[in-house]
């Protein structure tokens, strides 16, 4: 699996936002990688960037935001250089987009027939009576009861679990080969969430899909991806293979993502926390960007920002801890 | 959708007797009817039975279902004035007020939305901008002000349009069109663009906030991410959801275009509705107010009505909904 050359190759992406006061760096510096077949979780706080790095490989970034820098190759090819009018034809039949909010997700006022045989017809050439087998097809395959009939049903007229399903039927309409799925489980009950990561793994499994799985929740992570990769104020901290990041975590921000989720069955008297908040992303103070809030933090994290290196074993991590390991 | 049906028309119904209870009273206790009917020589004999006649010494609640049996059908009594049946002489004027108002409406409709809706969509460009501002300008300019502007421009110093009246009218039954005449057609120009002015502006603001609304929720943003095509995206998924108020607004103000009409009306001296009331109201002919009155009013509750109905049409989620 890790010979084949990946779907998702991001290199060195910036994002950056022109103000009134001053240009923000929403993203610096983002690497990643995705193989086929392969879950990448990308965890963070809120406002880390995840949602920002899915948005600009789908180039969907709200102006006046926009790609300052490195690089976007998809299937081989690079995509961040494309006008609109050919990232349209990439949206849909190349990323498969999953939001997080199913409630909201689906247009109120056409049935999820209508809004999946438009995305297939799209994508797809496909005349009116195929893409209607195709939609039925597709809400079975998503694990909808009775798709022949529920295809002429209206958003409303489904659970919030089962319109997630019917996002994520959307999301393979035109079977692409990466998906981006955006906090695909958090406003779902705790039940569902766990059908729904279930389902992400099984197609990613059966098409080989890649899937970029962005989230809050390290139990999701652990449960689901195979990779994971921890951002902290638009920067990547950490990435690396999931059960060797959750044994040992590299970076102390991943240590205290991990503290803070209370394992089964153990009596913790107290979870752990981390302390403080995430800087604003015009106030990150220099060196690294969590040294305020680290607990381990030494003089020269103040001063010097540490670059992503290689840690034993697999993965790679920007923490100045390292160097003292490796020597 | 039956139980809504049953309860909107309950509802309009119900409005209509409050608005008949009001016509009626005008009609009664404003001024004495007997006194506005006849003339000095009229003895105190004749008066009194004139007056029981007319059925004006029955208990108030008999006259009152009294008039409202008699309005149902039709009949609002005599005009004081020309000592015609109220209803023919509203029957006269009233095509000329609906044929200027649709037009109007048709005008506002075809020109407003797709401005609100290039308006949104090009937020911050100079074009859109520079209509927004000229929207305020709409809104805030009084509607004879740009009759006689109009009148001004294309009558008195371009003379390519008429400045008054209807122009030549064809009848087909008991309505009569200008639409089916050049001069008919040439004579509705000015007065209905006047007219829709004041509406294009505020269907282009309202279509502009809700689209702006409506393009930052998610399925429009999914529907990018979907890779439906950005005019698709603005025209089939997010107008359709802007409709619901244009609808609502577009439907309550060919009410009020109805009722207030009436300015534009006498700007252009166009024989509509409008022109009558004014007139009726310089001579106190009570029967053609109080008629003009329930006969707007019904339009009014009619229209609120229909609108209720459409909803349910437009939206799948009103349709199965528990009323």
């Amino acid at each position: 699996m890790t010979d084949q050359p990946p779907v998702l190759d991001v290199r060195g992406l910036r994002v950056d936002f022109p103000g009134r006061h001053g240009t923000v760096t929403a993203l610096s510096d983002v690497s990643l990688t995705i193989r086929p077949g392969e879950i990448l979780g990308v965890v963070g706080e809120s406002g880390a960037g995840k949602s920002m790095t899915g948005l600009a490989v789908q180039g969907l970034l709200e102006p006046p935001g926009h790609i300052a820098g490195g690089e976007v190759w998809l299937n081989g090819r690079r995509i961040d250089r494309l006008t609109e009018r050919e990232m349209q034809k990439v949206r849909g039949r190349e990323i498969g987009a999953i939001f997080q909010d199913p409630l909201t997700s689906l247009n109120p006022l056409f049935t999820v027939g209508q809004q999946l045989t438009e995305t297939i017809r799209l994508h797809l050439p496909l005349g009116r009576t195929e893409a209607r087998a195709r939609a039925i097809e597709l809400l079975a395959e998503v694990g909808i009861p009775a798709p022949a009939e529920r295809v002429d049903h209206y958003p409303h007229q489904f659970s919030g679990g089962m319109r997630q399903r019917v996002v994520i039927a959307l999301a393979l309409a035109a079977r692409p080969k990466l998906i981006i799925a955006d906090e695909p489980t958090t406003a779902l009950d705790v039940s569902i969430q766990a059908q729904i990561t279930a389902l992400l793994r099984r197609l990613c499994d059966d098409h080989g899909t890649a899937v970029m799985l962005v989230t809050h929740d390290m139990g999701v992570i652990a449960e689901t991806a195979d990779r994971v990769a921890v951002m902290y104020a638009g920067r990547l901290v950490e990435i690396g293979a999931v059960d060797q990041v959750l044994a040992r975590p590299g970076h102390p921000y991943t240590r205290g993502l991990m503290g803070s989720i209370p394992a089964l069955g153990a009596r913790v008297p107290r979870l752990m926390q981390i302390n403080g908040a995430m800087p604003r992303l015009d106030a990150i103070p220099p060196g690294c960007a969590f040294n305020p809030r680290c607990p381990d933090v030494m003089a020269r994290c103040r001063t010097d920002r540490p670059e992503m290196r290689g840690k034993p074993g697999q993965g790679a991590c920007a923490c100045w801890l390292m160097e003292r390991e490796e020597a | 959708m039956i139980v809504f049906l049953i309860k909107r028309l309950l509802n309009a119904a119900m409005v209509m007797l409050v608005v008949a209870l009001l016509a009626f009273s005008i009609f009664r206790f404003v001024g004495d009817p007997i006194q506005l009917m006849v003339n000095e020589q009229t003895t105190q004999a004749e008066r009194n039975e004139l007056r029981e006649n007319l059925g004006l010494n029955d208990p108030f609640l008999v006259q009152y279902a009294r008039f409202v049996t008699n309005a149902v059908q039709g009949d609002f009594g005599m005009s004081y004035r020309n000592q015609q049946e109220v209803m023919s002489l509203i029957a006269e004027r009233f095509p000329a007020t609906i044929e200027l108002v649709l037009m109007a409406t048709i005008i506002s409709l075809v020109v407003g939305v797709p401005l609100g809706v290039l308006t949104a969509i090009h937020r911050g460009r100079w074009y859109s901008e520079g209509l927004q501002f000229l929207s305020i300008i709409g809104v805030s300019l009084p509607s004879f002000v740009i009759g006689i502007l109009l009148i001004l421009v294309f009558s008195v110093i371009l003379n390519v349009a008429p400045a008054f009246g209807r122009g030549e009218v064809i009848s087909i039954g008991w309505w009569t069109t200008g639409l089916l005449t050049p001069s008919g057609r040439a004579a509705l120009v000015l007065p209905s663009v006047a007219l829709s002015f004041y509406q294009i502006t505020l269907v282009m603001r309202l279509v502009r906030a809700e689209m702006l609304e409506v393009l930052r929720s998610d399925f429009v943003k999914f529907a990018r991410a979907r890779g439906v095509p950005a005019w698709r995206v603005h025209y089939r998924h997010a107008l359709r959801n802007c409709l619901m108020p244009v609808v609502t607004m577009t439907a309550m103000n060919v009410g009020s275009l109805i009722a207030f009409a009436l300015i534009t009306e006498t700007v252009f001296q166009w024989p509509g509705m409008g022109m009558l009331f004014i007139q009726a109201v310089t001579f106190v002919d009570i029967p053609v107010m109080a008629a003009y009155l329930c006969i707007v009013s019904f339009i009014f509750v009619a229209l609120n009505t229909l609108v209720d109905i459409t909803y349910a049409l437009i939206d799948p989620r009103l349709r199965t909904a528990r009323v």
